[in-house]
């Protein structure tokens, strides 16, 4: 035996090293029809380690304090070695993650990889989605520029409309009456510490999950089901080496994409960097138009489509909450958009369009139209979910096939 | 710096009260003026300016910069050191012909030291009802383009305390401290036969040191200058990026051929 493969047994003997590689990695049996709909995956895992990394070159620079935030991001954008590149990676990250869950989620919506027995693997997913708006919205306060302010402030005051607590909880979230310096501490605690731990644990949880159920494909065909003469899935093939080069191909166009804009377009007009957030926080000035990130909008359009505030409020968290029940609200076994009906192609495109719809209004200041097109759309989507209910109970579908399409 | 001498420091709560005051004056005074972050807030069409990069402009535009701007705005977060290196000067350059503005020793302020101005807090308050801007990001909160035409829209307003108004920025605060170069205007209105006035454009009243392309030109030496403030890695990032950009380029053909190798084990099933 070589020197190399000794210490492998050393190992082994002791943690079951190969015996995890190979059950999540070298052995790992994944469907061979993957599209282009699967690199989101390994992409959130590839953003999750840049906001990581670049997260802790961070906090080696900035000072989490009223008087001192604003200046820090300065000094870490002129005077850190680097500094600039790092900055504009986290910020550009944190966009950028959202625009690779929000497309695997779709492929998740698509193909029916939320179905039995998928559902946990889906809950921890939407926990992670869950996580990891809590985690942008703690950071974003972090830079205390005026739209960091008073976005924490509007998103904060939201929490006042709760009947008989509401400021009780306001006042315990800030931790002061005013979004202030011990707010600003204490969401620094949790972006840097507590939400990531969160976020990593249920990754871990999700990854766990997801390979003991195994991955679903763009035909929502069970692989498992016809097993060839060794007792692995003929459709199937080892995740390493097949799926890690093609993966490379999908993070070399994400880096691409992430570093074109870093280099070229860090703000990305506004969208991603504010115009405002170059302006300190500054208390005793409201900017005239107060809108969340891009990637919070059209829930924040949802919220301003209701003329009242507390149910304004509750259907804003209900437009996140009724995306945990998709599992039980989908009654179609029939997993992949291929082998369904008309009607639930039609009413997953309202869906989709009724969502971007909602993110642009969010981010325009308030119009009369604007406000009727955002309940239309309010209606629009949370309509989806009650026509799928019926809808899915004895739909049209054609014939699943045996083996994937490939 | 007066109204902080005379409290003698037995009187720290007064001190504090009237922190406090001030803090609510100033965001009294703050509040009233138009307040726009977006350009072209005020209805009045912006025109089109493009920084340039170049050392000499950008030289000229921080001549500009610290003769007419630096007694009231500071740009803190910046040093004269980076300015130095960025516009192709030595830190003596800098020093002689740059720096003006004094430490808290008052002796010349060293060239490792940030961009700041002389002007206190304080004054700045008793002066205008509120601290002048950062200039150091400005660029980035307006954009080139709201600069670029708000230096050039102050109009002479006998009604305002500082005798000067601005068509892009209505009761703005500030003087108009290029008058000298630029001489006075005034602006030209017509009706739109709805009711509103709408800008034409503006009338000599009194000439001023440059003619109006010398001052188009100082205007856009001085925008550049505050582009490159707010904004000092740009350039860096630009170079840098092509290079990544041919690297993983380059990445992406080899990730595609390693893939096909691969892959053409994998039997299709139709």
């Amino acid at each position: 035996m070589s020197k190399i493969s000794n210490t492998m047994a050393w190992i082994d003997e002791r943690i079951p090293l190969t015996a995890t590689w190979n059950k999540h990695v070298g052995q790992y049996y994944a469907p061979k029809n993957f599209n282009f709909w699967y690199y989101f995956g390994s992409l959130a895992l590839l953003v999750l380690v840049i906001q990581i990394v670049t997260g802790i070159f961070l906090t080696m620079n900035y000072k989490p304090d009223g008087d001192l935030a604003f200046k820090s991001v300065e000094y870490i954008m002129r005077d850190v070695n680097w500094g600039w590149l790092i900055r504009y990676m986290h910020s550009t990250g944190a966009s950028m993650f959202f625009v690779v869950v929000y497309l695997h989620m779709m492929r998740a919506i698509m193909y029916g990889s939320y179905k039995k027995p998928r559902e946990l693997l889906w809950i921890f997913g939407m926990l992670i989605y869950l996580m990891l708006m809590a985690e942008a919205f703690m950071g974003y306060l972090l830079p205390w520029g005026q739209m960091s302010y008073w976005g924490a402030q509007v998103i904060i005051s939201l929490f006042g409309a709760i009947p008989f607590v509401g400021d009780a909880i306001t006042l315990w979230l800030r931790g002061d009456y005013v979004v202030s310096d011990a707010t600003l501490n204490r969401f620094f605690a949790l972006h840097v510490i507590a939400m990531p731990l969160v976020l990593v644990g249920l990754v871990f949880v999700h990854i766990i999950a997801l390979h003991e159920v195994g991955s679903n494909n763009p035909d929502g065909v069970d692989i498992k089901k016809v097993k060839g003469a060794d007792g692995k899935p003929l459709d199937g093939i080892p995740f390493h080496p097949y799926y890690t080069v093609k993966d490379m191909i999908g993070v070399a166009v994400f880096l691409i994409i992430f570093f074109a804009i870093v280099f070229f377009a860090p703000e990305m007009g506004g969208y991603f960097l504010e115009h405002a957030n170059f302006v300190p926080a500054d208390p005793l000035k409201t900017p005239e138009h107060i809108a969340p990130v891009w990637y919070f909008t059209p829930y924040y359009a949802i919220l301003r489509a209701i003329p009242i505030k507390l149910l304004g409020v509750i259907s804003m968290f209900a437009a996140i909450a009724v995306l945990f029940f998709l599992p039980w609200i989908d009654r179609n076994p029939v997993r992949s958009i291929r082998y369904r009906s008309t009607a639930y192609k039609v009413i997953l495109a309202a869906f989709v369009i009724s969502f971007l719809v909602l993110g642009y209004y969010g981010l325009q200041p308030v119009t009369p139209v604007g406000t009727f097109i955002s309940r239309l759309c309010s209606v629009i989507y949370f309509g989806f979910f009650i026509a799928l209910f019926f809808i899915s109970k004895n739909e049209k579908t054609k014939p699943v096939p045996e083996r994937v399409n490939y | 710096m007066n109204l902080l001498n005379n409290l003698s420091v037995s009187r720290n709560s007064a001190k504090a009260l009237k922190a406090v005051a001030s803090l609510v004056v100033a965001g009294l005074v703050a509040g009233t003026p138009q307040f726009a972050y977006t350009a072209g807030d005020s209805g009045v069409e912006l025109e089109h300016f493009s920084p340039v990069r170049t050392d000499r402009a950008l030289q000229r535009g921080a001549r500009t910069y610290v003769n007419y701007c630096q007694g009231c705005h500071t740009a803190d977060y910046h040093r004269y050191a980076q300015l130095a290196e960025d516009l192709g000067l030595s830190e003596k350059d800098v020093l002689e012909n740059l720096v003006f503005t004094t430490d808290a020793n008052g002796e010349q302020t060293k060239i490792g030291e940030l961009i700041g101005s002389n002007m206190s807090a304080d004054y700045a308050k008793t002066a205008f009802g509120v601290v002048p801007p950062n200039l150091a990001l400005v660029s980035r909160s307006r954009g080139s383009d709201w600069l670029y035409t708000y230096m050039k829209s102050f109009y002479l307003d006998q009604s305002r305390p500082l005798g000067a108004n601005n068509t892009v920025y209505a009761n703005v605060g500030m003087p108009h401290v290029l008058a000298d170069l630029q001489g006075w205007q005034q602006p030209v209105y017509h009706d739109d036969g709805a009711g509103h006035k709408v800008l034409d454009g503006f009338q000599q009243v009194t000439e001023g040191k440059l003619s109006a392309e010398e001052y188009d030109a100082t205007i856009s030496d001085l925008v550049s200058f505050l582009d490159y403030l707010g904004d000092p890695s740009k350039e860096a990032r630009h170079s840098l990026g092509i290079k990544v950009m041919l690297f993983l380029f380059l990445f992406l053909v080899l990730a595609v051929l390693l893939k096909k190798e691969y892959w053409k084990d994998i039997p299709h099933n139709n």
